[in-house]
């Protein structure tokens, strides 16, 4: 019976005066609000699950969305970058539990040390993370989104996509963006897409090698259906607006639920690590002017990097969810 | 913390789990880049057996991280159990309920999407 708690005087055990838990109130509560976050990231998740199973034959595949990595133009490389990404947040963890253990020791430059790290760590994962989120919002090859908004994308003869530019001549002499600047001041509307529909036709017809796909998944091989061109001008003809890059409105690698649920769930934790950074920031302070050398003890950095753990945990959730499974 | 001059460092047990964290991870890219067939494009338990390993590596790295980042395993096991027991209980109760949901909402709607033009 591990779970009773032996005291002497097992009748007082909840009568106050003592912790029943074995723990100060603030890292109870601490856990407590752990627990409860990790409920409200669980229920995004879930429905996440709920949409994804809800289409599981026309998901976007992540593999295809996520493929850039810093100074690597133009290289396909799925995974690489969101794993380091991974590594630092994971890295930046084991700085504050470094902390954790020099607070242990009483030993204030080591904490200081450690936690400067971890702040470091958050701060240059939330802009790695500004960076994914750069990219996914300008796209990589552009597509066409049908009248009952269905994302039809290019293909060369080898199944390749290709880019809308690479076969559609390029001319924005017709029409300019409309900035704030041109009209009424709250009017202004998104990045014109590089070419219009009517070049992506034309060059469409003109580039006989080149075919579409549709997001139709083959659950067999776990590939997008791609369409003969015979018959390619039957989806065609269903064209409403080209689309680049994704938005909470329309994502050019196919649901649109994707993009919402990828803003809305990394967006939200990106917000944590945030949250996490400005409460290291605070205690860090604390250290350096020597609060907790006259309290005592650094139990506030022993809280602080719990919540900072669960960031961290978190994210080995999303990572699995949005990028692997 | 009245113990605080009896703490001895666990540093070496940081690294170890550190090391351990990212030798998951590094097997996680490694199998998500390469795809193997066999891993891949069978079924088993309702999805592929590499999702199946994706999860149960997650819960792994989970473990690690909340047994000796954030000290679980020094806790009493009330308050462990408290929040692990709550957390496990009630995520496996909602993702169950979700998508087996969600594959009865594919199974009415999937016949109804059209994908011919």
């Amino acid at each position: 019976m591990g779970a009773t708690i032996a005291t002497e005087h097992s009748e007082q055990t909840w009568s106050g005066g003592n912790r029943p838990l074995g723990a100060s109130y603030g890292k109870l509560m601490m856990w407590f609000f752990i627990l409860s976050d990790a409920l409200t990231f669980s229920g995004f998740l879930a429905a996440y699950g709920l949409m994804r199973f809800k289409f599981i034959d026309s998901w976007p595949i992540a593999d295809e969305v996520f493929t850039h990595f810093s100074f690597l133009h133009g290289v396909h490389a799925p995974m690489y970058y969101v794993a380091l990404m991974t590594f630092i947040l994971i890295f930046s963890s084991v700085t504050m539990v470094l902390a954790v253990d020099a607070g242990h020791q009483m030993n204030k430059k080591k904490v200081t040390f450690y936690m400067l790290l971890t702040i470091v760590g958050g701060l240059v994962f939330l802009g790695s993370q500004a960076w994914e989120w750069k990219n996914f919002i300008q796209g990589t090859y552009g597509a066409v989104q049908l009248n009952d908004g269905k994302i039809i994308q290019f293909v060369d003869e080898t199944g390749h996509q290709v880019t809308l530019e690479s076969f559609a001549a390029s001319d924005h002499s017709k029409r300019t963006r409309h900035t704030e600047n041109k009209g009424i001041w709250f009017e202004s509307e998104a990045p014109l897409p590089p070419v219009n529909l009517e070049q992506v036709m034309e060059g469409f017809k003109a580039n006989p090698n080149i075919t579409i796909r549709t997001e139709q998944v083959n659950l067999e091989t776990r590939k997008k259906t791609i369409i003969p061109r015979s018959e390619a001008m039957n989806y065609l003809a269903e064209a409403k607006a080209v689309v680049k890059g994704a938005n909470l409105k329309v994502n050019e690698y196919g649901k649109t639920l994707f993009a919402d649920f990828f803003f809305f769930i990394t967006g939200f934790h990106g917000f944590h690590v945030l949250s996490g950074v400005v409460i290291n920031l605070i205690i860090f302070f604390n250290v350096v002017i020597g609060t907790y050398e006259r309290r005592g003890h650094y139990e506030m950095v022993e809280k602080v990097g719990l919540y900072w753990h669960f960031v961290d945990l978190v994210w080995v959730f999303v990572f699995t969810f949005f990028y692997l499974v | 913390m009245e113990h605080s001059h009896q703490h001895k460092s666990h540093t070496a047990l940081i690294w170890k789990v550190f090391a351990i964290l990212s030798v998951v991870t590094i097997v996680e890219v490694a199998l998500g880049i390469i795809k193997p067939d066999f891993l891949y494009l069978t079924k088993i338990l309702g999805t592929s057996p590499l999702n199946i390993i994706f999860i149960v590596l997650t819960l792994v790295k989970a473990y690690y991280i909340t047994w000796f980042f954030m000290h679980m395993a020094d806790e009493k096991k009330s308050l462990r159990r408290a929040v692990v027991w709550t957390a496990v209980f009630l995520i496996m109760y909602l993702v169950t309920l979700f998508l087996i949901e969600g594959s009865y909402i594919n199974n009415v709607l999937g016949p109804l999407t059209k994908w011919n033009y």
